[in-house]
Protein backbone atom coordinates (compact mmCIF):
# COMPACT_ATOMS: atom_id res chain seq x y z
CA UNK A 1 0.00 0.00 0.00
CA UNK A 2 2.83 1.99 -0.56
CA UNK A 3 0.84 3.42 -3.59
CA UNK A 4 -1.03 6.64 -0.80
CA UNK A 5 0.74 9.04 -1.86
CA UNK A 6 -0.28 12.34 -0.33
CA UNK A 7 -1.88 15.46 -2.68
CA UNK A 8 -1.62 18.41 -1.14
CA UNK A 9 -3.88 21.72 -1.87
CA UNK A 10 -1.17 24.21 -1.10
CA UNK A 11 -3.10 26.79 -3.08
CA UNK A 12 -5.82 26.94 -0.74
CA UNK A 13 -8.14 28.20 -3.50
CA UNK A 14 -7.98 25.42 -5.52
CA UNK A 15 -9.31 24.81 -9.10
CA UNK A 16 -13.18 25.41 -9.69
CA UNK A 17 -14.51 23.54 -12.17
CA UNK A 18 -14.91 20.04 -10.77
CA UNK A 19 -18.35 19.02 -9.31
CA UNK A 20 -18.70 21.29 -6.49
CA UNK A 21 -21.93 20.53 -4.28
CA UNK A 22 -21.49 23.00 -1.87
CA UNK A 23 -19.38 26.05 -2.76
CA UNK A 24 -18.29 28.30 0.68
CA UNK A 25 -17.68 31.80 -0.50
CA UNK A 26 -15.54 34.06 2.05
CA UNK A 27 -17.30 33.36 5.02
CA UNK A 28 -16.63 35.57 7.74
CA UNK A 29 -18.39 34.78 11.38
CA UNK A 30 -18.65 37.23 14.30
CA UNK A 31 -20.49 36.55 17.35
CA UNK A 32 -20.05 39.74 18.96
CA UNK A 33 -16.92 41.13 19.68
CA UNK A 34 -15.90 37.33 19.00
CA UNK A 35 -14.55 36.49 15.31
CA UNK A 36 -15.22 32.91 14.87
CA UNK A 37 -14.62 32.51 11.17
CA UNK A 38 -12.45 34.88 9.05
CA UNK A 39 -12.30 34.15 5.01
CA UNK A 40 -12.87 30.79 4.46
CA UNK A 41 -12.81 29.55 0.70
CA UNK A 42 -13.69 25.89 0.26
CA UNK A 43 -15.45 23.71 -2.08
CA UNK A 44 -16.87 20.11 -0.94
CA UNK A 45 -16.74 17.65 -4.02
CA UNK A 46 -19.85 15.45 -4.96
CA UNK A 47 -19.21 12.15 -3.98
CA UNK A 48 -16.68 12.68 -1.24
CA UNK A 49 -16.35 12.33 2.60
CA UNK A 50 -14.30 15.94 3.41
CA UNK A 51 -13.40 16.44 7.44
CA UNK A 52 -13.23 19.52 9.20
CA UNK A 53 -10.82 19.17 11.55
CA UNK A 54 -8.90 21.95 13.80
CA UNK A 55 -8.36 22.80 17.58
CA UNK A 56 -11.44 23.69 20.05
CA UNK A 57 -13.34 26.71 19.72
CA UNK A 58 -11.63 27.36 15.90
CA UNK A 59 -15.20 27.37 14.28
CA UNK A 60 -15.62 24.12 13.02
CA UNK A 61 -19.14 23.97 14.40
CA UNK A 62 -20.19 26.96 13.33
CA UNK A 63 -18.32 26.41 9.67
CA UNK A 64 -20.55 23.52 9.66
CA UNK A 65 -24.08 25.13 10.83
CA UNK A 66 -24.12 28.48 8.52
CA UNK A 67 -23.00 25.50 5.49
CA UNK A 68 -26.65 24.17 6.91
CA UNK A 69 -28.36 27.19 6.94
CA UNK A 70 -28.68 26.75 10.91
CA UNK A 71 -26.47 30.04 11.33
CA UNK A 72 -26.34 33.42 9.25
CA UNK A 73 -23.12 34.03 8.43
CA UNK A 74 -21.82 37.75 8.70
CA UNK A 75 -20.61 37.91 5.12
CA UNK A 76 -19.92 35.98 2.78
CA UNK A 77 -22.10 33.13 1.01
CA UNK A 78 -23.16 29.48 0.37
CA UNK A 79 -23.82 27.83 -2.85
CA UNK A 80 -25.14 24.29 -2.66
CA UNK A 81 -25.68 23.06 -6.42
CA UNK A 82 -24.63 26.23 -7.58
CA UNK A 83 -27.80 28.20 -5.78
CA UNK A 84 -26.97 30.44 -2.69
CA UNK A 85 -28.79 29.54 0.29
CA UNK A 86 -29.92 31.43 3.32
CA UNK A 87 -31.23 28.31 5.40
CA UNK A 88 -32.00 25.07 5.87
CA UNK A 89 -32.82 23.00 2.71
CA UNK A 90 -33.95 20.08 1.58
CA UNK A 91 -30.27 18.94 -0.28
CA UNK A 92 -28.73 19.23 3.35
CA UNK A 93 -29.08 16.99 6.48
CA UNK A 94 -27.47 17.71 9.81
CA UNK A 95 -26.15 15.21 12.70
CA UNK A 96 -25.83 16.58 15.49
CA UNK A 97 -23.39 16.52 18.34
CA UNK A 98 -25.81 16.15 20.81
CA UNK A 99 -27.54 13.78 18.80
CA UNK A 100 -30.90 15.77 19.10
CA UNK A 101 -33.42 13.17 19.85
CA UNK A 102 -37.19 13.77 20.62
CA UNK A 103 -36.99 11.46 23.98
CA UNK A 104 -40.69 11.31 24.00
CA UNK A 105 -40.93 9.91 20.54
CA UNK A 106 -39.77 6.16 19.74
CA UNK A 107 -36.69 5.85 17.41
CA UNK A 108 -39.36 4.88 14.82
CA UNK A 109 -40.57 8.50 14.82
CA UNK A 110 -37.29 10.22 15.76
CA UNK A 111 -36.15 8.19 12.28
CA UNK A 112 -39.41 9.52 10.28
CA UNK A 113 -39.14 12.81 11.70
CA UNK A 114 -37.55 14.84 8.73
CA UNK A 115 -40.40 12.76 6.67
CA UNK A 116 -43.18 13.54 9.12
CA UNK A 117 -42.63 17.43 9.10
CA UNK A 118 -42.52 17.25 5.16
CA UNK A 119 -46.04 15.54 5.25
CA UNK A 120 -45.01 12.24 3.92
CA UNK A 121 -48.05 9.94 5.07
CA UNK A 122 -47.43 7.42 7.34
CA UNK A 123 -47.33 4.35 6.16
CA UNK A 124 -44.59 5.48 3.63
CA UNK A 125 -42.58 7.30 6.07
CA UNK A 126 -42.89 4.63 8.33
CA UNK A 127 -41.41 2.25 6.19
CA UNK A 128 -38.73 4.26 4.86
CA UNK A 129 -37.72 4.61 8.41
CA UNK A 130 -37.54 0.90 8.79
CA UNK A 131 -35.24 0.50 6.10
CA UNK A 132 -33.10 3.16 7.25
CA UNK A 133 -33.17 1.90 11.04
CA UNK A 134 -32.04 -1.65 9.69
CA UNK A 135 -28.97 0.07 7.65
CA UNK A 136 -27.51 1.59 10.94
CA UNK A 137 -27.79 -1.84 12.89
CA UNK A 138 -31.16 -0.70 15.04
CA UNK A 139 -33.46 -3.41 13.46
CA UNK A 140 -35.70 -4.57 16.53
CA UNK A 141 -35.37 -1.28 18.37
CA UNK A 142 -38.16 0.78 16.52
CA UNK A 143 -40.27 0.97 19.40
CA UNK A 144 -37.67 1.91 22.33
CA UNK A 145 -37.17 5.55 23.29
CA UNK A 146 -34.15 7.70 23.05
CA UNK A 147 -33.36 7.09 27.05
CA UNK A 148 -33.40 2.72 26.51
CA UNK A 149 -30.67 3.09 24.11
CA UNK A 150 -26.80 3.44 24.24
CA UNK A 151 -24.71 6.86 23.16
CA UNK A 152 -23.69 4.99 19.94
CA UNK A 153 -27.41 3.65 19.22
CA UNK A 154 -28.77 7.28 20.02
CA UNK A 155 -26.35 8.71 17.39
CA UNK A 156 -27.04 5.91 14.59
CA UNK A 157 -30.76 7.29 15.09
CA UNK A 158 -29.71 10.84 14.39
CA UNK A 159 -27.49 9.36 11.38
CA UNK A 160 -30.59 7.47 9.66
CA UNK A 161 -32.82 9.94 10.48
CA UNK A 162 -30.66 12.28 8.44
CA UNK A 163 -30.41 9.57 5.40
CA UNK A 164 -34.20 9.01 5.75
CA UNK A 165 -34.45 12.48 3.87
CA UNK A 166 -32.42 11.68 0.99
CA UNK A 167 -30.51 14.21 1.19
CA UNK A 168 -27.13 14.96 -1.12
CA UNK A 169 -25.60 16.28 1.08
CA UNK A 170 -25.14 15.30 4.91
CA UNK A 171 -23.11 17.75 7.56
CA UNK A 172 -22.25 15.41 10.45
CA UNK A 173 -20.75 17.11 13.63
CA UNK A 174 -18.50 15.07 15.38
CA UNK A 175 -20.99 12.11 15.87
CA UNK A 176 -19.00 9.51 17.24
CA UNK A 177 -17.50 11.76 20.17
CA UNK A 178 -19.75 10.51 22.45
CA UNK A 179 -19.10 6.91 21.93
CA UNK A 180 -15.95 4.55 23.25
CA UNK A 181 -12.91 3.63 21.09
CA UNK A 182 -13.82 0.33 20.52
CA UNK A 183 -18.04 1.69 19.39
CA UNK A 184 -15.85 4.38 17.23
CA UNK A 185 -13.60 1.96 14.83
CA UNK A 186 -16.59 0.09 14.16
CA UNK A 187 -19.01 3.39 13.48
CA UNK A 188 -16.25 4.72 11.54
CA UNK A 189 -15.98 1.14 9.39
CA UNK A 190 -20.31 1.63 8.98
CA UNK A 191 -19.69 5.16 7.95
CA UNK A 192 -17.25 4.11 4.94
CA UNK A 193 -20.03 1.41 3.75
CA UNK A 194 -22.87 3.93 4.52
CA UNK A 195 -20.47 6.49 2.05
CA UNK A 196 -20.16 3.47 -0.66
CA UNK A 197 -23.83 2.79 -0.59
CA UNK A 198 -25.26 5.81 -0.03
CA UNK A 199 -22.96 8.00 -2.65
CA UNK A 200 -23.55 11.36 -1.06
CA UNK A 201 -21.45 14.42 -0.24
CA UNK A 202 -20.35 14.11 3.45
CA UNK A 203 -18.75 17.24 5.58
CA UNK A 204 -17.40 15.67 8.86
CA UNK A 205 -16.18 17.47 11.72
CA UNK A 206 -14.20 15.39 14.10
CA UNK A 207 -11.33 15.70 16.67
CA UNK A 208 -9.41 13.13 15.91
CA UNK A 209 -7.02 13.50 13.62
CA UNK A 210 -6.81 9.18 13.37
CA UNK A 211 -10.43 8.89 12.13
CA UNK A 212 -10.28 11.69 9.92
CA UNK A 213 -7.12 10.63 8.24
CA UNK A 214 -9.14 7.22 8.09
CA UNK A 215 -12.41 8.17 6.95
CA UNK A 216 -11.84 11.06 4.60
CA UNK A 217 -11.07 11.78 1.29
CA UNK A 218 -10.11 15.35 2.02
CA UNK A 219 -9.17 16.89 5.09
CA UNK A 220 -9.40 20.46 6.04
CA UNK A 221 -7.24 22.01 8.99
CA UNK A 222 -8.24 25.14 10.29
CA UNK A 223 -6.41 27.56 12.20
CA UNK A 224 -7.30 28.88 15.46
CA UNK A 225 -9.76 31.62 16.45
CA UNK A 226 -10.54 33.45 13.85
CA UNK A 227 -10.69 29.94 11.79
CA UNK A 228 -8.92 29.98 8.94
CA UNK A 229 -8.08 27.31 5.87
CA UNK A 230 -4.63 26.42 7.07
CA UNK A 231 -4.00 23.31 4.88
CA UNK A 232 -5.85 21.35 2.99
CA UNK A 233 -4.61 17.29 2.99
CA UNK A 234 -5.87 14.19 0.43
CA UNK A 235 -5.01 11.58 2.58
CA UNK A 236 -5.36 8.94 -0.40
CA UNK A 237 -5.58 6.26 1.51
CA UNK A 238 -6.57 2.79 -0.22
CA UNK A 239 -9.66 1.87 1.36
CA UNK A 240 -9.56 -1.63 -0.28
CA UNK A 241 -7.35 -2.85 2.48
CA UNK A 242 -8.58 -4.31 5.82
CA UNK A 243 -9.20 -1.74 8.43
CA UNK A 244 -6.38 -2.83 10.61
CA UNK A 245 -4.17 -3.51 7.71
CA UNK A 246 -4.93 0.85 7.06
CA UNK A 247 -4.00 1.89 10.22
CA UNK A 248 -0.60 0.21 9.88
CA UNK A 249 -0.20 1.08 6.92
CA UNK A 250 2.86 3.66 6.56
CA UNK A 251 0.92 6.22 4.08
CA UNK A 252 -1.77 6.84 6.42
CA UNK A 253 0.91 6.97 9.43
CA UNK A 254 2.62 9.65 7.55
CA UNK A 255 -0.80 11.45 7.05
CA UNK A 256 -1.26 11.37 10.71
CA UNK A 257 2.27 12.31 11.46
CA UNK A 258 2.01 15.22 9.02
CA UNK A 259 -1.23 16.90 10.56
CA UNK A 260 -0.16 16.24 13.80
CA UNK A 261 2.91 18.41 12.88
CA UNK A 262 0.57 21.19 11.44
CA UNK A 263 -1.35 21.25 14.59
CA UNK A 264 1.20 20.99 16.65
CA UNK A 265 2.31 24.83 16.52
CA UNK A 266 -1.21 26.34 17.72
CA UNK A 267 -0.83 23.52 20.84
CA UNK A 268 2.41 25.31 21.62
CA UNK B 1 -45.17 6.31 66.37
CA UNK B 2 -43.17 4.33 64.15
CA UNK B 3 -43.02 1.78 67.32
CA UNK B 4 -46.74 1.37 67.57
CA UNK B 5 -46.32 0.17 64.03
CA UNK B 6 -43.93 -2.09 63.67
CA UNK B 7 -44.19 -4.46 66.47
CA UNK B 8 -47.60 -5.05 65.06
CA UNK B 9 -46.18 -6.08 62.11
CA UNK B 10 -43.48 -7.91 63.09
CA UNK B 11 -45.74 -9.66 64.77
CA UNK B 12 -48.13 -10.81 61.97
CA UNK B 13 -44.52 -11.58 59.65
CA UNK B 14 -43.42 -14.30 62.66
CA UNK B 15 -46.78 -15.71 62.87
CA UNK B 16 -47.34 -15.88 59.01
CA UNK B 17 -43.89 -17.03 58.64
CA UNK B 18 -44.35 -20.18 61.05
CA UNK B 19 -47.34 -21.78 58.99
CA UNK B 20 -45.96 -21.36 55.37
CA UNK B 21 -42.53 -20.56 55.68
CA UNK B 22 -40.76 -18.18 53.27
CA UNK B 23 -44.21 -17.47 50.89
CA UNK B 24 -46.16 -14.89 52.81
CA UNK B 25 -42.99 -13.04 54.01
CA UNK B 26 -41.48 -12.91 50.41
CA UNK B 27 -44.82 -12.02 49.36
CA UNK B 28 -44.87 -8.98 51.38
CA UNK B 29 -40.92 -8.37 50.52
CA UNK B 30 -41.36 -8.70 46.97
CA UNK B 31 -44.73 -6.40 47.00
CA UNK B 32 -42.48 -3.98 49.20
CA UNK B 33 -39.65 -4.02 46.67
CA UNK B 34 -42.05 -3.68 43.47
CA UNK B 35 -44.74 -1.49 44.32
CA UNK B 36 -45.29 2.55 45.06
CA UNK B 37 -48.52 1.76 46.59
CA UNK B 38 -46.95 -0.75 49.26
CA UNK B 39 -44.93 2.80 50.19
CA UNK B 40 -47.77 5.28 50.09
CA UNK B 41 -49.94 2.83 51.80
CA UNK B 42 -47.34 2.64 54.83
CA UNK B 43 -46.61 6.15 54.62
CA UNK B 44 -50.20 7.02 55.21
CA UNK B 45 -50.65 4.49 58.08
CA UNK B 46 -47.98 6.15 59.96
CA UNK B 47 -49.65 9.52 59.49
CA UNK B 48 -52.97 8.00 61.07
CA UNK B 49 -51.62 6.71 63.72
CA UNK B 50 -49.63 9.44 64.58
CA UNK B 51 -52.25 11.52 64.52
CA UNK B 52 -54.46 9.09 66.50
CA UNK B 53 -51.90 9.15 68.87
CA UNK B 54 -51.70 12.41 68.98
CA UNK B 55 -55.44 12.97 69.56
CA UNK B 56 -55.66 10.81 72.48
CA UNK B 57 -52.67 12.19 74.29
CA UNK B 58 -54.28 14.72 73.43
CA UNK B 59 -52.18 17.43 72.52
CA UNK B 60 -55.21 19.83 72.34
CA UNK B 61 -58.51 20.16 73.68
CA UNK B 62 -59.30 21.21 69.83
CA UNK B 63 -57.91 18.00 68.16
CA UNK B 64 -59.85 14.79 67.76
CA UNK B 65 -58.57 11.67 67.07
CA UNK B 66 -58.15 10.16 63.33
CA UNK B 67 -61.11 7.46 64.21
CA UNK B 68 -63.22 10.45 65.93
CA UNK B 69 -62.22 12.13 62.57
CA UNK B 70 -63.09 9.55 60.24
CA UNK B 71 -66.55 8.84 61.96
CA UNK B 72 -67.56 12.90 61.56
CA UNK B 73 -66.87 12.77 58.18
CA UNK B 74 -68.89 9.58 57.91
CA UNK B 75 -71.84 12.35 59.04
CA UNK B 76 -71.18 14.67 57.25
CA UNK B 77 -71.55 12.73 53.71
CA UNK B 78 -74.69 10.89 55.12
CA UNK B 79 -76.25 14.23 55.98
CA UNK B 80 -75.37 15.44 52.59
CA UNK B 81 -73.49 18.80 53.64
CA UNK B 82 -70.60 17.28 52.55
CA UNK B 83 -71.84 17.17 48.88
CA UNK B 84 -73.22 20.64 48.82
CA UNK B 85 -70.32 22.15 50.19
CA UNK B 86 -68.27 20.49 47.97
CA UNK B 87 -70.79 21.28 45.15
CA UNK B 88 -70.25 24.81 45.92
CA UNK B 89 -66.47 24.60 46.14
CA UNK B 90 -65.47 22.87 43.60
CA UNK B 91 -67.78 25.16 40.98
CA UNK B 92 -65.24 28.20 41.11
CA UNK B 93 -62.15 26.25 41.81
CA UNK B 94 -62.98 24.24 38.46
CA UNK B 95 -63.60 27.69 36.58
CA UNK B 96 -60.93 29.67 38.19
CA UNK B 97 -58.05 26.60 37.21
CA UNK B 98 -59.95 25.75 33.25
CA UNK B 99 -59.55 29.84 33.21
CA UNK B 100 -55.75 29.85 34.66
CA UNK B 101 -54.63 26.99 32.63
CA UNK B 102 -56.07 28.08 29.41
CA UNK B 103 -55.17 31.62 29.77
CA UNK B 104 -51.92 31.31 31.90
CA UNK B 105 -50.44 28.21 29.71
CA UNK B 106 -51.58 30.11 26.29
CA UNK B 107 -49.56 33.72 28.10
CA UNK B 108 -46.63 32.11 28.93
CA UNK B 109 -46.11 30.04 25.37
CA UNK B 110 -46.70 33.57 23.98
CA UNK B 111 -44.04 35.00 26.08
CA UNK B 112 -41.55 32.21 26.11
CA UNK B 113 -42.06 32.34 21.89
CA UNK B 114 -41.61 36.59 21.69
CA UNK B 115 -39.48 38.91 23.00
CA UNK B 116 -42.34 41.84 22.98
CA UNK B 117 -44.87 39.13 24.22
CA UNK B 118 -42.43 39.20 27.54
CA UNK B 119 -41.38 42.73 27.82
CA UNK B 120 -45.19 43.39 27.92
CA UNK B 121 -46.10 41.03 30.35
CA UNK B 122 -43.19 39.17 32.05
CA UNK B 123 -43.14 42.29 34.80
CA UNK B 124 -46.63 42.05 35.44
CA UNK B 125 -47.28 38.84 36.30
CA UNK B 126 -43.48 38.85 37.87
CA UNK B 127 -45.47 41.29 40.39
CA UNK B 128 -48.62 39.34 41.07
CA UNK B 129 -46.47 36.64 42.00
CA UNK B 130 -44.71 38.08 44.18
CA UNK B 131 -47.67 40.00 45.95
CA UNK B 132 -49.11 38.67 48.95
CA UNK B 133 -52.24 37.79 47.25
CA UNK B 134 -54.27 36.94 50.29
CA UNK B 135 -54.03 40.81 51.51
CA UNK B 136 -55.94 41.24 47.67
CA UNK B 137 -58.75 38.85 47.73
CA UNK B 138 -60.72 40.68 50.61
CA UNK B 139 -60.59 43.86 47.85
CA UNK B 140 -62.17 41.42 45.37
CA UNK B 141 -65.05 41.25 47.45
CA UNK B 142 -65.62 44.75 47.47
CA UNK B 143 -65.64 45.16 43.70
CA UNK B 144 -67.63 42.10 42.83
CA UNK B 145 -69.28 40.93 45.98
CA UNK B 146 -69.47 37.70 47.74
CA UNK B 147 -71.10 35.12 44.51
CA UNK B 148 -69.70 33.18 42.18
CA UNK B 149 -67.29 35.84 40.82
CA UNK B 150 -65.66 36.77 43.24
CA UNK B 151 -64.59 33.23 44.43
CA UNK B 152 -63.61 32.34 40.87
CA UNK B 153 -61.17 35.55 40.67
CA UNK B 154 -59.76 34.50 43.59
CA UNK B 155 -58.95 31.23 42.54
CA UNK B 156 -57.61 32.74 39.23
CA UNK B 157 -55.91 35.85 41.43
CA UNK B 158 -53.71 32.99 42.60
CA UNK B 159 -53.25 30.67 39.93
CA UNK B 160 -52.28 32.21 37.28
CA UNK B 161 -49.17 34.03 38.17
CA UNK B 162 -47.82 30.61 38.56
CA UNK B 163 -49.07 29.01 35.28
CA UNK B 164 -47.54 31.77 33.40
CA UNK B 165 -44.32 32.18 34.77
CA UNK B 166 -44.02 28.32 34.93
CA UNK B 167 -45.21 28.34 30.84
CA UNK B 168 -42.62 30.71 30.44
CA UNK B 169 -40.06 29.18 31.81
CA UNK B 170 -40.58 26.11 30.03
CA UNK B 171 -40.66 27.36 26.60
CA UNK B 172 -37.66 29.20 26.91
CA UNK B 173 -35.67 26.21 28.57
CA UNK B 174 -36.60 23.87 25.62
CA UNK B 175 -33.41 22.12 23.98
CA UNK B 176 -32.32 24.28 21.33
CA UNK B 177 -30.56 21.86 19.61
CA UNK B 178 -34.48 20.05 19.17
CA UNK B 179 -35.06 23.12 17.88
CA UNK B 180 -32.64 23.80 15.47
CA UNK B 181 -32.77 19.83 14.34
CA UNK B 182 -36.96 20.75 13.07
CA UNK B 183 -35.42 23.66 11.29
CA UNK B 184 -32.27 21.86 9.97
CA UNK B 185 -35.39 19.46 8.38
CA UNK B 186 -37.42 22.46 6.94
CA UNK B 187 -39.69 22.48 10.02
CA UNK B 188 -42.00 25.31 9.60
CA UNK B 189 -42.98 27.34 12.99
CA UNK B 190 -46.24 26.04 14.05
CA UNK B 191 -44.33 22.65 13.26
CA UNK B 192 -41.45 23.98 15.51
CA UNK B 193 -43.97 24.90 18.24
CA UNK B 194 -46.24 21.92 18.23
CA UNK B 195 -44.34 19.10 17.21
CA UNK B 196 -41.01 20.03 19.66
CA UNK B 197 -41.06 23.17 21.88
CA UNK B 198 -44.87 22.09 23.60
CA UNK B 199 -43.85 18.24 24.42
CA UNK B 200 -40.62 19.24 25.21
CA UNK B 201 -41.57 22.19 27.59
CA UNK B 202 -44.73 19.75 28.80
CA UNK B 203 -42.60 18.56 31.86
CA UNK B 204 -42.31 22.20 33.50
CA UNK B 205 -45.61 23.65 32.14
CA UNK B 206 -47.46 20.40 33.81
CA UNK B 207 -44.96 21.32 36.85
CA UNK B 208 -46.64 25.10 36.35
CA UNK B 209 -50.18 23.81 36.05
CA UNK B 210 -49.60 21.56 39.69
CA UNK B 211 -47.92 24.64 41.35
CA UNK B 212 -51.14 26.48 40.15
CA UNK B 213 -54.05 24.29 41.06
CA UNK B 214 -52.33 24.18 44.75
CA UNK B 215 -52.16 27.67 44.62
CA UNK B 216 -56.14 27.32 43.24
CA UNK B 217 -57.06 25.87 46.28
CA UNK B 218 -55.96 28.21 48.51
CA UNK B 219 -57.75 30.64 46.87
CA UNK B 220 -60.47 29.26 46.83
CA UNK B 221 -60.26 28.52 50.71
CA UNK B 222 -59.36 31.95 51.09
CA UNK B 223 -62.29 33.51 49.24
CA UNK B 224 -64.64 31.18 51.59
CA UNK B 225 -62.92 31.73 54.86
CA UNK B 226 -62.43 35.51 54.22
CA UNK B 227 -64.90 36.83 52.37
CA UNK B 228 -68.20 34.44 51.30
CA UNK B 229 -68.62 31.72 53.85
CA UNK B 230 -69.86 29.22 51.45
CA UNK B 231 -69.12 25.29 50.30
CA UNK B 232 -65.83 23.54 52.40
CA UNK B 233 -64.88 27.02 54.03
CA UNK B 234 -67.82 27.18 55.51
CA UNK B 235 -68.29 24.10 56.94
CA UNK B 236 -64.99 24.73 58.36
CA UNK B 237 -66.03 27.91 60.35
CA UNK B 238 -69.37 26.24 61.17
CA UNK B 239 -67.93 23.27 62.67
CA UNK B 240 -65.21 25.35 64.99
CA UNK B 241 -67.96 27.88 66.13
CA UNK B 242 -70.06 25.42 67.46
CA UNK B 243 -66.66 23.27 68.93
CA UNK B 244 -67.65 20.69 66.35
CA UNK B 245 -63.32 19.81 65.84
CA UNK B 246 -64.47 16.62 64.50
CA UNK B 247 -66.11 17.74 61.64
CA UNK B 248 -63.92 20.60 61.36
CA UNK B 249 -60.97 18.57 61.08
CA UNK B 250 -62.87 16.59 58.55
CA UNK B 251 -63.59 19.08 56.19
CA UNK B 252 -60.02 20.07 56.16
CA UNK B 253 -58.25 16.61 55.93
CA UNK B 254 -61.11 16.47 52.73
CA UNK B 255 -60.18 19.30 51.17
CA UNK B 256 -56.21 18.11 51.63
CA UNK B 257 -57.32 15.22 50.08
CA UNK B 258 -58.73 16.09 46.85
CA UNK B 259 -56.00 18.73 46.14
CA UNK B 260 -53.34 15.65 47.09
CA UNK B 261 -55.62 13.45 44.39
CA UNK B 262 -56.32 15.90 41.87
CA UNK B 263 -52.76 17.00 41.53
CA UNK B 264 -51.71 13.00 41.47
CA UNK B 265 -54.36 12.44 38.23
CA UNK B 266 -53.03 15.58 36.78
CA UNK B 267 -49.07 13.58 37.10
CA UNK B 268 -50.98 10.71 35.53
CA UNK B 269 -52.38 12.36 32.57
CA UNK B 270 -49.13 14.28 31.72
CA UNK B 271 -47.28 10.43 31.75
CA UNK B 272 -50.00 8.65 30.42
CA UNK B 273 -50.62 10.92 27.45
CA UNK B 274 -47.94 13.36 26.73
CA UNK B 275 -44.42 11.74 27.65
CA UNK B 276 -45.52 8.62 27.16
CA UNK B 277 -41.38 7.79 27.50
CA UNK B 278 -41.70 8.32 31.40
CA UNK B 279 -44.10 5.37 31.91
CA UNK B 280 -41.09 2.95 30.99
CA UNK B 281 -39.34 4.09 33.73
N1 LIG C 1 -23.84 31.10 19.92
C1 LIG C 1 -22.62 31.63 20.16
N2 LIG C 1 -22.48 32.83 20.75
C2 LIG C 1 -21.27 33.39 20.98
N3 LIG C 1 -20.11 32.79 20.68
C3 LIG C 1 -20.16 31.58 20.10
C4 LIG C 1 -21.42 30.92 19.81
N4 LIG C 1 -21.16 29.74 19.24
C5 LIG C 1 -19.82 29.65 19.17
N5 LIG C 1 -19.21 30.74 19.68
C6 LIG C 1 -17.77 31.00 19.74
O1 LIG C 1 -17.24 30.83 18.44
C7 LIG C 1 -16.05 30.08 18.47
C8 LIG C 1 -16.18 28.86 17.59
O2 LIG C 1 -17.11 27.97 18.15
P1 LIG C 1 -17.44 26.55 17.55
O3 LIG C 1 -18.46 25.92 18.40
O4 LIG C 1 -17.78 26.72 16.12
O5 LIG C 1 -16.05 25.82 17.70
P2 LIG C 1 -15.68 24.31 17.40
O6 LIG C 1 -14.53 24.33 16.49
O7 LIG C 1 -16.88 23.55 16.96
O8 LIG C 1 -15.20 23.83 18.83
P3 LIG C 1 -15.28 22.38 19.46
O9 LIG C 1 -14.24 21.58 18.79
O10 LIG C 1 -14.94 22.61 20.90
O11 LIG C 1 -16.67 21.85 19.25
C9 LIG C 1 -15.79 29.74 19.91
O12 LIG C 1 -14.82 30.62 20.40
C10 LIG C 1 -17.09 29.98 20.62
O13 LIG C 1 -16.86 30.48 21.89
MG1 LIG D 1 -18.03 21.92 17.83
Amino acid sequence: MANSALARGDNLKFATGNDAVVQVRDIFKNYGDVEALRGINLEFERGKLTTLLGPSGCGKTTLLKIIAGLVPATSGEIRVNGRAVTGPGPERAFVFQDFALMPWATVLRNVGFGLELKGMPAAERDRTARRYIEQVGLAGFEQKYPHELSGGMRQRVGIARAFAVNADVLLLDEPFSAVDEQNRRKFQEDLLRLVELEKKTFIFVTHSIEEAVYVSDRIVLLSPRPGRVSQIIDPMIDRSASPDDIRRDAGYLDVVEEIWQGLRQYAE
Amino acid sequence: MQMSVSPAKLDNGIGASKEAPPTVLEAIRTFADERRSFWIVVSLLVLFVAWEIAGRIPISFAFPTFLETVSAFGELVADGSMHNAYFLTLQPLVLGVVISAAVGIGLGVAMGLSDKAEWLLAPVFIVLQAAPMAALVPLVTFVYGIGLTAKTLAVIMLALPVIVLNSYKAVRHVNPSLVDMCRSFQGSRMQQIFKIIIPDASPVLFAGLRLGIAAGFIGVMLAELLITPTGIGDLITYHRSVANYAHMYAAVASIIAVSTLTLAGLQYVEAHLLRPEKRRK
